[in-house]
């Protein structure tokens, strides 16, 4: 308990919220390379697993992908594409492993989204005369939404944490009092650290719940009795397949 | 009017679901395609709005092939009513109703007025505009999807059995809606059904088909019914046992029609029809 006592001290110190190391600059590192890593995959995963999702083709190629870049070891590859990246490159190194990290997250969310919507639905929009872009933007993208909150919610956790590794490249963020901590053996500063990351898990975890129940539509929500709860929490990366 | 000349539909498995097939479906009046499922009749639906390209053969409309159409622009020119309403779950009940007039670049308040006069047509109440269709009952829906389907006053209304799902009472309640807006309207329907008895009833034209949408008989109830073209119709339509293989039987008060149960049907009435 001391420990744990010695950590909150640390956290709470008005020191450790000053100058260019302070834990709220470490804070907006940690949250400007999420949102960053973030950003790009679901550029790339969205427009994707969307295009599979409407046409019903390339989900094995996408599931394998998928699979591959989850088996990836990030800090592994970190270190790999600091490697090849060159030392002068660490942060496009450090943003491209956090980047494949995120997209699997992402590319089951946008594609199971459209999967999870009953086929008479879209059969019945391009009977009446939608185009496919109408198909797509009014009915396949609101109706495929929580679902895709849902791999966004993923994506953004996961990456969270592990931009803590960002640290032993020289990045900053909040693995910097964990990593520092550990090799002066004060413990109380890795713990801090280890706190604060969980917070902020937690702060966008529950903001990211609230924003995938908002995600559902209207006529949704009145299908399950006015009141709904989003998708089961999960700790793997997958979004639940079916509402 | 909408006329099949020699059209096939085989899928990409090998099946052919359509062999050859012709036939004209007079304008203004109800055509119903009717048999058992897996015999085409949707199919044979779905290729007069393109939903179904034929892979041999032409369907047209008034004399124009549809595949020398644009399949949206000809979409929103007919009507069409499925099975399970096929309604939009985040549309509300209004949304629904209007959504072609919106795609052809209506105004909302157009819109949303032509959607209150259409439920009040097909008897829905206007308090219902803003529901949406999981707070509605299984036959208010299917009211919504023929109030959507009539929504750009198409002359053609494709419905493929639109009333499947819902419940005896409902059904019968919705075919004589059907009946009171076809002598409103006067629209080219075609229905499609597994039901002989909905055939029967709504259709003035009565297609009976077999596997390969095979055509068995084509004619009016009353011809089917007096002239079945063979064993398997007459077995179909129920004309040697069922409710339509009547027998006269002889009682006090004169003759009258008894069914192969022996429930009493009618009374035979002499110089009638």
């Amino acid at each position: 308990m001391n420990l744990l006592a010695d950590a909150f001290a640390w956290l709470s110190a008005p020191e450790q919220w000053s100058g260019p190391n302070g834990l709220q600059h470490l804070l907006a590192q940690q949250l400007y390379y999420t949102a960053i890593a973030v950003a790009i995959a679901a550029v790339i995963a969205v427009p994707a697993g969307w295009a599979i999702g409407h046409t019903g083709r390339g989900k094995e190629i996408a599931v394998a992908f998928a699979g591959a870049a989850r088996a990836v070891p990030s800090f592994g590859l970190l270190v790999l594409l600091v490697l090849l990246f060159g030392v002068l490159h660490k942060p496009e190194a450090a943003t491209v492993t956090f980047v494949i990290l995120a997209i699997p997250s992402l590319l089951a969310g946008a594609y199971a989204g459209f999967e999870a919507i009953d086929r008479r639905v879209v059969d019945a929009a391009r009977a009446v005369g939608m185009t496919e872009a109408q198909i797509l933007w009014r009915v396949e993208v609101p109706l495929g939404l929580p679902l895709l909150v849902g791999g966004f919610r993923s994506a953004v956790l996961q990456v969270v944490a592990t931009v803590t590794i960002a640290a032993y490249v020289n990045l900053g963020g909040l693995g910097l009092p964990i990593i520092t901590g550990l090799s002066l053996r004060r413990y109380e500063v890795v713990l801090g650290g280890a706190v604060l990351v969980a917070l902020l898990a937690l702060v966008l975890d529950a903001l990211l719940a609230l924003a995938q129940r908002a995600a559902v539509p209207r006529g949704m929500l009145a299908a399950q009795g006015q009141h709904v709860t989003g998708p089961r929490r999960r700790l793997g990366p997958d979004p639940e397949p079916a509402t | 009017m909408i006329e099949f000349r020699n059209v096939t539909k085989r899928f990409p498995d090998g099946t052919v679901a359509v062999d050859s097939f012709d036939l004209v479906i007079p304008s203004r009046k109800t055509t119903v395609f009717v048999g058992s499922s897996g015999c085409g009749k949707t199919t044979l639906l779905r290729m007069i709005n393109r939903m179904v390209e034929p892979t041999s053969g032409t369907v047209e409309i008034d004399g124009e092939d549809v595949a020398a159409k644009q399949a949206v622009a000809l979409r929103r020119s007919i009507g069409y009513v499925m099975q399970n309403s096929g309604l939009m779950p985040h549309f509300t009940v209004a949304e629904n109703i209007a959504t072609v007039p919106r795609l052809n670049g209506g105004t909302r308040r157009a819109a949303k007025a032509r959607a209150l006069e259409l439920m009040d047509v097909v008897g829905l109440e206007a308090s219902m505009a803003d529901r949406y269709p999981s707070q509605l009952s299984g036959g208010q829906q299917q009211r919504v999807g023929v109030a959507r389907g009539l929504a750009a006053d198409p002359n053609i209304l494709l419905m493929d059995e639109p009333f499947g799902a819902v419940d005896p009472i409902v059904r019968a309640e919705l075919q004589r809606e059907l009946i009171r807006l076809q002598q409103e309207l006067d629209k080219t329907v075609v229905f499609v059904t597994h039901d002989i008895d909905e055939a029967f009833l709504l259709g003035d034209q009565v297609v009976i088909l077999a596997a390969g949408a095979q055509r068995l008989q084509v004619g009016s109830p009353s011809e089917i019914t007096e002239r079945p073209a063979d064993d398997f119709v007459a077995a179909f339509i129920g004309a040697e046992r069922g409710k339509r293989a009547l027998s006269v039987k002889q009682t006090p008060n004169g003759p009258v029609l008894v069914d192969a149960e022996g429930r009493t049907q009618g009374v035979l009435v002499e110089g009638g029809a």
